[in-house]
């Protein structure tokens, strides 16, 4: 069964943006991330495997909804100087696809794959993080490293749009240059 | 690097981070898995060959001070057919411990980790199965010769405790007189770089770093901010031999940020004498001087090249590891 959040993915697979929502649907069949080798082969043989799994990720996180029309969520960007960026996403988006689209600088520099913690934010309310589902080991090795965590960080690129979190509000951390590696002790602010 | 793999089956690192563990990763993983990598040739026929099945990662400090991070201890605890040994006895905590956990995570999460691997049971050793040694508290005092005397044997290791440094408040490894031997036959160092000072470079010895701010070289480290104008630095050089890629990411950024800056005020004066020669000046210096470069279509003629061959053998790539050949297919 293909779905259209599914035929939209393939579609845009010379992409980097939606190659993170592509790499969200092997992880979460797989449990295993795809190198992004940028390598043809390898991308042709990731959507023959997704082509033939798609069903299995219809359920999680793609709509079913007519071709034209994806449901989407409003979610407001927060900078650290307190200016709002209110945008709309589609269920099934992960928030860093999303940033991008919409030229919100948040970075993530290993395009969703989880090997960096760049693309840190900080959900505003406890609700909204409450609704997410837990952060696997590997989300919170990477958050390990970020700067500035709090009791509500996530990895943008693991924080999938979905119904419920219409109105989500993000912080973007004040400093996401360092990395809390090495003995790294933050300066009090 | 030409490693002899095959006239031991121990071999003891020295150090515990991230680093020390992507080395007893490659030595404990089954061979096979790594042939699909894009692994040098080389290196994978030795480690076909190896008969190393038993390492110890040894730290001078105890499991809280290891400078591992999560995800590259997770990751050679999952290594398959492979035992680990930790003594329960290493994972008690000091009130001093206990400081630094509570205000690290990843200190936490590490610690968290080891303990439950002290914890799992042990499989009975079967073989075919590798062992991996967690060994804490051990600062090497000197090496050991093997029995016929050709090379080294093993290491004799001083027992440490924890004193707190009375200035910094970390705390640090000194020797209690207790001594005690480990046999192997190979022994790695890993404990972090250092970098070396560059004729006429202001240069930090104690640190490794060359004196800056945000980038901008300054003429020593004494306490006066007086910069070397127009010269500026990045990287490890910068900061340390310290954090990850993205570190590095965002320490280039500052430094960028901070040429660019000065270009804006006008302190990157053109009209220097004699004038700057740009990129032109440089390939005209190395051609004065000899010297064998690589630019970047030749680096694309290399990548290309390993690429290719790594595809018809199922990896990413297959690394060209000779220099004469490397410059060929550059030039080429």
């Amino acid at each position: 069964m293909e779905t259209d959040g599914g035929r939209e993915v393939l579609s845009q697979s010379s992409q980097p943006t939606s190659f993170a929502s592509s790499q969200q649907s092997v992880m979460a069949a797989y449990g295993r991330p795809v190198d992004w080798a940028c390598d043809q082969i390898q991308w042709r043989w990731m959507e023959a495997l997704l082509k033939r799994h798609c069903s299995a990720l219809a359920g999680k996180e793609v709509n079913n909804e007519g071709s034209e029309h994806k449901e989407k969520i409003t979610v407001t960007f927060v900078d650290k100087d307190g200016d709002e960026n209110v945008i709309q996403v589609p269920i099934g988006m992960s928030m860093l696809e999303a940033a991008h689209e919409n030229d919100i600088e948040l970075e993530g520099a290993c395009e969703g794959s989880l090997a960096c913690s760049t693309c840190h934010v900080i959900v505003m309310d406890v609700d909204y993080y409450n609704k997410l589902e837990d952060p696997t080991d590997e989300e919170n090795d990477m958050l390990d490293l970020a700067f500035g965590l709090t009791e509500t960080s996530r990895l943008g690129c693991q924080v999938i749009a979905k119904p419920e979190l219409d109105g989500l509000r993000l912080a973007l951390p004040a400093a996401t240059r360092n990395f809390a590696v090495d003995g790294y002790v933050p300066k009090p602010h | 690097m030409a490693l002899d793999l095959e006239n031991t089956d121990t071999a003891v690192i020295l150090g515990q981070g991230n680093v020390a563990l992507d080395v007893a990763r490659i030595l404990l993983r089954p061979a096979s898995e790594l042939a699909a990598t894009d692994i040098a040739d080389h290196a994978l026929d030795a480690l076909y060959k190896s008969s190393i099945r038993r390492v110890y990662l040894v730290g001078r400090r105890g499991p809280v001070q290891a400078a591992c991070t999560t995800k590259e201890l997770r990751e050679i605890l999952s290594v398959k057919n492979l035992n680990i040994h930790i003594k329960e006895s290493d994972l008690l905590k000091s009130a001093a411990d206990e400081e630094e956990l509570k205000s690290s995570r990843i200190r936490r999460r590490v610690y968290e980790l080891l303990s439950k691997a002290a914890a799992s049971p042990h499989s009975y050793s079967i073989s075919g199965q590798h062992e991996l040694y967690f060994v804490f508290y051990r600062r090497p005092d000197r090496f050991l010769l093997s029995n016929d005397e050709s090379k080294v044997g093993g290491i004799s290791f001083e027992k440490t405790s924890l004193k707190e440094d009375v200035v910094s408040g970390k705390q640090y490894a000194a020797g209690t007189g207790q001594f005690e031997d480990l046999e192997a036959g190979l022994v790695l160092k890993s404990i972090g770089y250092k970098s070396v000072p560059v004729e006429g470079l202001p240069f930090d010895e104690q640190r490794g770093v060359v004196p800056n701010v945000k980038g901008r070289v300054l003429q020593s480290k004494a306490d006066q901010v007086v910069l070397e104008n127009g010269l500026y630095v990045v990287g490890w050089l910068k900061r340390g031999p310290t954090g990850i890629i993205a570190t590095n990411l965002y320490c280039a950024e500052e430094t960028v940020g901070s040429i660019l800056e000065d270009l804006g005020k006008g302190a990157l004066s053109p009209s220097m004498d004699p004038p700057k020669q740009g990129r032109d000046g440089l390939l005209q210096l190395l051609e004065d001087r000899g010297i064998k470069y690589v630019n970047f279509s030749g680096w694309e003629k290399i990548d290309l090249k390993e690429k290719t061959e790594g595809n018809l053998r199922n990896k990413p790539r297959a690394k060209l590891t000779d220099w004469d050949e490397l410059l060929r297919v550059a030039n080429g």
